[in-house]
């Protein structure tokens, strides 16, 4: 258990690095879309309400999976949708000069 | 079975680094969405595997209806806030906040009571964190999606001593959450720290005005990805602090932009007092300005070369964005040179102004950020203000007694002419009077951006016959 926690903070420490350093980079521009593109990475939650809900020890943990599977669910589908939506936006049709 | 689902999260990892990574930039940034879908597929059908043993112990219908009907109600309602107006998306983004951080702090409310006493101090510990960050973004957001709904009033409301109630507020919530590290075995301090970060977050909105709104929202994105990575700690899941702490330093990241743009620290944005300053400018005296009519507008932004438009919140409010895509393609038409400056706080939202212009077809690359389109200003004929304020005003680098002295601005007093749509002489935001109005260049249009621009556009003589001879 020891050796767990070590390791997961040290995953933690790399990747915060990792991330600061991977978005530094993005234009502000596409603020908009990168923040619902990590909402929608956030909704990672799933991962934990999924097996909550699965595995129902109790009526509350099954009810409250259950909320949390659903809550998840609406930012994936949600959040991918509308950052492809508004990256389809982004035209480069540079109007000609005369 | 073990090792493949592990082998499903690694490549759920990979997945979302490369997919921020090719977020980046315009060219890649679609193939970033969907390496992103596809790293949460691995991440739920690896999941889904986990409980591979349990459907074979209670029968697979048993184990999987409760999250196939999930499932299916969190397509039901995340389809429709996908399909959103681009003008609602800073409401849309504050209510998913909300969403992404209830699921974390229910499942860590569920894990306490699953696991309650057996806890270790360690996990007792982030499944707090997990816990308070999680209630505290829900609130917080929900209150957020009202005040950008304007469900609730938008201005800050502040009161006596309103600091010293949040702070001691805080403090509780901190010491109940240490009192449980201590012996995570009290059950009932349990319910009263989730209630105390519950009411936490609604206290921490209500000091908050719109033109905060967009640090707010980056924080309120931060603190849910921090919550996702507390789960991870929790349930010793990899995967989870991975895409966690990338969200997290991603809110962290734009937050700190933010508060850059506007000069300001997160202890100021948070406990900051923008809501006093509107005392002081009420008395400003009348000064005169001089103000031009939709005809004489037109008729001098057909003469010029460069044309500089800065639009701000209030050309979303107006939705004002197709109208001035017409009055674009107008006079690109005619030969004019026109771009956007874009300042990193316009709007509700980090890039809202971005992305309502690109929604309105304009070529994002005649969006120009601050640093550009300052260095381009000095050399613009005419730059057009529609719907911004603060961000363009003068005193942020001339006057030291202006509560906005040291923001940096759009410096659109540089331009040969300055053309204002505003609707009348009433101060913005942060209630400071503009000096930018008082010019001897500057034109003031009195009127609604949308209305304003369209008169414009029939006044253009491409309007009328494209010739230009009549």
């Amino acid at each position: 258990m020891e050796s767990d926690i070590l390791q997961n903070l040290y995953i933690f420490l790399l990747a915060t690095f990792l991330g600061l350093e991977v978005i530094r980079h993005v234009s502000p521009l596409l603020h908009t879309p990168l923040m619902s593109l990590t909402n929608a990475i956030s909704a990672i939650a799933v991962v934990g309400s999924i097996v909550i809900a699965g595995e129902q020890k109790t009526t509350l943990s099954a009810v409250l999976g259950t909320v949390a599977v659903a809550a998840s669910m609406t930012n994936i589908v949600g959040g991918y949708m509308i950052t492809y939506r508004m990256l389809v936006m982004f035209k480069k049709r540079g109007p000609k000069k005369s | 079975m073990e090792h493949l689902i592990q082998f499903a999260y690694m490549g759920s990892a990979a997945c979302f680094i490369l997919a921020l990574k090719w977020m980046s930039a315009v060219p890649t940034a679609r193939r970033g969405v969907i390496t992103g879908i596809l790293g949460m597929l691995f991440a739920v059908c690896g999941t889904l595997l986990l409980l591979g043993p349990e459907a074979r112990a209670h029968g697979w219908f048993d184990t999987y209806r409760w999250i196939l009907v999930a499932f299916v109600v969190g397509a039901i309602i995340g389809v429709p806030m996908a399909m959103m107006p681009m003008t609602a998306v800073p409401q849309r983004t504050a209510l998913s906040h909300a969403f992404g951080a209830l699921a974390a702090a229910l499942v860590g409310t569920a894990e306490y009571y699953l696991r309650g006493a057996s806890l270790s101090h360690f996990t007792m510990t982030a499944l707090g964190l997990e816990v308070l960050l999680g209630y505290l973004t829900f609130t917080a957001s929900l209150m957020a999606f009202g005040k950008l709904q304007e469900i609730l009033p938008t201005r800050p409301i502040t009161y006596r001593g309103q600091n010293f109630v949040n702070l001691s507020l805080f403090g509780l919530a901190a010491l109940i959450t240490v009192l449980l590290i201590v012996d995570p075995s009290k059950a009932p301090l349990f319910p009263v720290m989730s209630l105390l970060a519950l009411v936490f977050g609604v206290l921490l909105i209500i000091p908050i005005g719109g033109a905060d709104m967009p640090t707010v929202i980056s924080l309120l994105n931060s603190y849910a990805g921090l919550s996702a990575c507390a789960m991870g700690f929790v349930l010793n899941n990899k995967l989870l602090i991975i895409a966690g702490a990338l969200d997290g330093s991603s809110g962290l990241i734009l937050s700190v932009i933010m508060c850059k743009a506007m000069n300001r620290s997160f202890a100021n944005v948070l406990f900051g007092a923008f809501g006093q300053v509107q005392v002081a400018a009420a008395t400003a005296e009348k000064r005169p300005v001089r103000s031009a009519v939709p005809e004489e507008a037109a008729a001098l932004l057909e003469s010029a070369n460069a044309v500089m438009i800065v639009p701000g919140y209030g050309m979303a409010v107006a939705q004002a964005q197709h109208s001035v895509r017409d009055l674009f393609d107008a006079l690109t038409k005619q030969g004019v040179n026109v771009r956007f400056a874009i300042h990193p706080v316009a709007g509700r939202m980090p890039g809202h102004m971005n992305v309502l212009l690109a929604e309105a077809d304009i070529p994002y690359d005649k969006l120009l950020e601050m640093d550009e389109a300052n260095s381009e200003l000095p050399q613009t004929d005419i730059a057009l203000v529609i719907g911004a304020n603060d961000v363009t005003n003068p005193a942020a680098r001339t006057n030291k007694a202006s509560p906005i002295y040291g923001m940096p601005i759009l410096d659109v007093d540089k331009a040969r002419t300055v053309m204002v749509i505003k609707r009348s002489m009433n101060p913005g935001f942060a209630g400071i009077d503009n000096e930018l109005y008082y010019m001897d260049k500057t034109l003031m249009l009195f009127g609604d951006a949308k209305g304003f621009t369209s008169q414009i556009l029939k006044h253009l003589s491409s309007a009328n016959g494209g010739s230009g001879m009549h």
